[in-house]
């Protein structure tokens, strides 16, 4: 098997009518999904597309994530896009890839365009009712090599430009290895996916769809803001496994829900993006009787690259380990000489480790590196920029970043993105990201005229929501190094004293 | 209702509170925005807000919300 269509024709096989995939609007089966994914390749391949990249802009739901197969069906690679992501995101990113082809529908309408597009834009819903071409779809499965890119997702990057993490098929069958055995994933789960469709996060699910005939139910996003209908919807739909990012699962817990109503059918509740505040964790163990895996990973490694299986209670000053690393991965820590050592740069080598950054080979050289431990052959791992250590127990912790990387609202966040964004808002002069860990608030410190409602509505438009910071302060000067750079130590202190 | 309005502007200062009446519908309270809400009102009014109030229907205008308050801090006396 070279690629994780393999697993969608035997699920074919194997249960063509069970729901594969369900959104607020429809219920795709096996089989449907497999058709679309057969006419979307078909219609691409009729169109001369050939292992290219192919924008995919459309609103978070089932017929998006049948379109992915179907670009891999063309032998093609995916370029997820969504509005919410935000004018200058998207913008950045149709400057970069320069896509022939984009696959949208209704809700790509007012961005695609005024973003710079300028291929050809094929409807999503008229696509499908276009016949498959067997001979097509077969020539185009003998030519893809398993290690050709499958998505192309983008991440915050700190000079403004976001990143193109160029995910590969080989590391995306190994990825549906490894997490469908941390998950145990069967064909009697029920995921409830919070993730976007257009980061890696969403592979969880999607793979133990494919792998293991699970279900995905598309947790519709207004969710996240009331508690109690959201455990109501995961009740009605009976949903048996969540991998959800940190904040949406305090969201829960936090705001007392489990006095009103608790979820009945969950079996594993994986987190990850962010660290879990050990209060909170308790609460759903106390309340939840699941298994709790913490999860950990670089994009740049293909989902998740280790996992933690909670096996005791934390106190409110420990870290939740994040473990070890699957199988067919190492990871190793580095000290500041490329020493292995038992606290450092976490380092993350195999078959997950992605090809680089789209068309950016300054960037992927700082990242993907020679591992500095073997000096004998040429091998590349990725120096994530994560530190960790190893504790008394064996297990791997996560402690913080080298640089100016946050976790946010379940979203990987450069400081240099929002400065970047900030700077071009009108009666802005100098801007200064901060970041409150203690309490998880991102703040704007800035020079010039703009006042904050200026500044909200200037950024609005450009980012998307979660880069919008929560506190600003505008000041005549920004403070400064002794070398004369900006001072976000003191910045931070300005702001959040 | 003035300490409501500036914990709202605080969150939200370029949206106009008193008129605004889709707070929630019209996605204008993020996604995630609601616990750092609710723990403010919460530090700010001395009340514990129930999950099952949080609903749409009590957070798509400040007075709405404004109401919840005042009706959780009377049954709290």
């Amino acid at each position: 098997m070279k690629t994780v269509l393999g697993f969608l024709d035997r699920q074919l096989r194997n249960r063509p009518e069970k729901p594969m995939l369900k959104d607020e609007r429809e219920t795709l089966t096996f089989a449907e999904t497999h058709a679309r994914a057969e006419a979307i390749g078909s219609a691409l391949l009729k169109r001369g597309a050939d292992r290219e990249p192919i924008l995919v802009f459309m609103k978070r739901s089932a017929a998006m994530i049948a379109a992915f197969f179907g670009v891999w069906k063309a032998n093609c690679f995916y370029v997820p896009v969504d509005a919410e992501m935000g004018e200058t995101r998207i913008r950045s990113i149709l400057e970069r890839v320069k896509p022939r082809f984009a696959i949208r529908d209704e809700s790509a309408d007012a961005l695609l365009s005024a973003c710079g597009f300028t291929g050809e834009a094929l409807d999503a819903s008229a696509l499908l009712s276009e016949p498959a071409d067997t001979k097509l779809l077969e020539a185009a499965a003998r030519k893809t090599l398993d290690s050709d890119p499958a998505y192309l997702v983008f991440t915050s990057g700190s000079t403004g430009a976001p990143k193109g993490v160029v995910g590969v098929h080989r590391a995306v069958l190994d990825y549906a290895e490894q997490i469908t055995n941390a998950l145990r994933a069967d064909e009697t789960d029920v995921f409830g996916m919070q993730a976007p469709l257009y980061v890696d996060a969403c592979l969880k699910e999607i793979l133990s769809a494919l792998k293991c005939g699970s279900s995905v139910v598309l947790v519709p996003k207004k969710l996240f803001m009331t508690p109690v209908p959201l455990v109501e919807f995961l009740n009605a739909h009976r949903i048996t496994a969540l991998c959800w990012v940190v904040p949406a699962l305090t969201l829960i817990s936090a705001l007392h829900t489990f006095d009103a109503v608790k979820p009945q059918y969950l079996k594993t509740v994986a987190f990850g993006s962010e660290v879990m505040p050990p209060k909170q964790l308790r609460i759903w163990q106390a309340n939840v009787p699941a298994r709790f895996l913490n999860l950990y990973g670089p994009t740049e490694c293909t989902g998740m690259s280790c996992f933690y299986e909670v096996d005791r209670t934390f106190a409110d000053d420990e870290r939740v380990p994040i473990g070890h690393a699957f199988d067919n991965t190492e990871i190793f820590l580095i000290d500041e000489n490329g020493a292995r050592a038992s606290e450092g740069e976490i380092c993350i080598r195999g078959t997950a480790v992605c090809h680089g950054y789209y068309r950016d080979p300054e960037r992927t050289k700082n990242a993907f590196v020679p591992n500095p431990l073997n000096p004998d052959y040429p091998e590349t791992v990725y120096r994530t920029g994560d530190l960790g250590r190893i504790n008394e127990r064996g297990e791997l912790e996560f402690i913080g970043r080298k640089d100016d990387q946050i976790k946010h609202m379940g979203h990987r966040i450069e400081l240099g993105e929002l400065e970047a964004a900030a700077r071009t808002v009108d009666g802005v002069t100098a801007a200064c990201a901060v970041f409150d860990r203690a309490h998880s608030v991102l703040g704007l410190v800035y020079a010039g005229t703009a006042d904050r409602a200026g500044i909200l509505n200037g950024l609005r438009a450009k980012v998307p929501e979660y880069l919008l910071p929560k506190r600003t302060l505008c000041v005549d000067a920004l403070p400064l190094t002794e070398n004369g750079k900006t001072d976000r130590k003191a910045a931070t202190t300005l702001l959040f004293r | 209702m003035e300490q409501l309005l500036d914990i709202l502007r605080e969150l939200h200062p370029e949206t106009d509170f008193e008129t605004e009446t889709r707070l929630v519908d019209g996605g204008i309270l993020a996604s995630f925005d609601i616990v750092m809400l609710i723990t403010r009102i919460e530090e700010e009014f001395d009340v514990v807000i129930p999950a099952k109030d949080i609903v749409p229907e009590h957070f798509n205008s400040a007075e709405a919300l404004y109401r919840l308050i005042t009706r959780i801090a009377e049954q709290d006396d």
